[in-house]
């Protein structure tokens, strides 16, 4: 017996924005908060996560659930790798992994997978 | 996902003959309770506020209770929590059991990620065949319904397990635990993972393999690394497949070659064509030569 799916493709950031909450929730709980005002999303560039399909999975999950009223914030990091030519770190312009100060290119990423929960406001 | 009530467990997904029903979810609650209930097949239509469309009701039995004599206000003052924890952190850790698990038994693990139809189970087959006698494979297959590759993969001799995962769009690392259950990983070198044809999500879900290895058919063009860049730059091994159309399908393979380079400048990469065998030995050769330096890359 094979599973037929019987609703639309699912997009990974409503996935991901329902685990934000629970974590969310996890907190609250353990804080003895019962009030969501503000949540600071963290995005790298290189997540896989876009952005506006977070916001969007956000805003249609809101209502349903405790975080109803609440803001959300995305913090978009930037792809930033490092160059051991010149021991120094570079913005990938354009994802663009040549160091603009000797050319060679690098795939030592050191920031730009990021996608984290960074804080929450609550009472 | 589970679209009942939206929370992030998978949807029912079948792993070889088992079924396995995720649908049994455990939630806590923002006041602290926690509750596990199942899916109904009911819709959300009759949902209120004590009762949201999953087949439990949640009490409201939490009244404010004012046993103090004093006036205070109710503007309750707003804390701030610095969490900086991760969000797939359920599966990546998930993830690093099956590593470890990988590791201790000295298997070479990939995962198998490309757009649909750039040739993924016609690369698996020829390579399973060409590795017979060198290396022992097994193979963890996901797609979203029929086990159509894993009957392919199949005529190759080698261990299959299909997961079916319904409507995710993507393998995660808890679907691969359990599909590990169904092979004996210690008769075995290699474990191949084919994900799901996509090029999106599976970026983002790490399964514990030791080598990611993305795919790009000639017929896609020469601008899938740059149009998908985290998967491109997830990748350890890039593999230019289907070269016997190169012809055919006006490839510019220097601007290929050029694209992979820039989105993925640590990619090991190979060119082949798995209908013509042109260019699997190499390819073959690698993981013979990786599996014996007992070499995880991740």
């Amino acid at each position: 017996m094979m599973i037929q799916g019987q609703k639309p493709f699912a997009m990974h950031e409503f996935s991901l924005m329902q685990s934000t909450l629970e974590i969310a929730a996890q907190q609250m709980h353990d804080a003895g908060a019962t009030h969501l005002h503000r949540l600071k999303v963290r995005v790298g560039k290189l997540s896989g996560v876009v952005p506006e399909a977070l916001r969007f999975a956000f805003e249609s999950l809101q209502p349903k659930s405790f975080a109803a009223g609440a803001k959300l914030e995305i913090e978009e990091v930037p792809a930033v790798c490092w160059c051991p030519n010149c021991t120094a770190e570079f913005e990938t312009a354009d994802l663009n992994y040549e160091c603009p100060r000797c050319h060679q290119p690098s795939g030592d990423l050191r920031r730009g997978r990021e996608l984290e929960l960074a804080s929450l406001e609550i009472s | 996902m589970c679209q009942e009530c939206g929370c992030s467990k998978p949807g029912p997904y079948q792993v070889g003959e088992r079924l396995v029903d995720a649908h049994h979810h455990t939630h806590t609650l923002p006041d602290g309770r926690i509750i596990t209930h199942t899916h109904p097949p009911s819709p959300r239509a009759d949902a209120t506020a004590d009762n949201h469309g999953h087949g439990h009701r949640h009490p409201h039995d939490h009244g404010h209770h004012h046993h103090h004599g004093h006036d205070h206000s109710h503007a309750h003052p707003h804390q701030v929590l610095n969490l900086n924890t991760s969000i797939l952190n359920t599966n990546d850790r998930m993830a690093e059991q099956n590593r470890g698990a990988f590791k201790a038994l000295n298997l070479l693990t990939l995962n198998v990620v490309s757009s649909p139809g750039a040739g993924k189970t016609a690369l698996l087959t020829k390579t399973l065949n060409e590795l017979k006698g060198r290396l022992r494979c097994g193979v963890i297959v996901g797609d979203l319904a029929t086990d159509n590759d894993a009957v392919r993969l199949r005529t190759t001799g080698a261990a299959v397990v299909p997961i079916a995962t319904g409507t995710l769009c993507h393998l995660e690392a808890n679907m691969v635990a359990e599909a590990m259950k169904q092979l004996d990983l210690r008769a075995l070198d290699l474990l191949i993972i084919e994900n799901v044809g996509n090029l999106v999500c599976p970026a983002s879900f790490d399964l514990g393999e030791s080598v990611r290895v993305v795919l790009h058919s000639v017929t896609e063009g020469e601008d899938k690394p740059l149009k998908y860049p985290p998967m491109f730059h997830s990748a350890d091994v890039v593999i230019v497949t289907k070269t016997d159309m190169s012809e055919a399908a006006g490839f510019d393979r220097e601007l290929a070659l050029k694209n992979i380079r820039q989105a993925a400048p640590h990619a090991k990469i190979f060119e082949l064509s798995s209908r013509t065998g042109d260019g699997v030995k190499a390819w073959c050769d690698h993981l013979v030569e990786l599996q014996a330096n007992g070499k995880a890359l991740r």
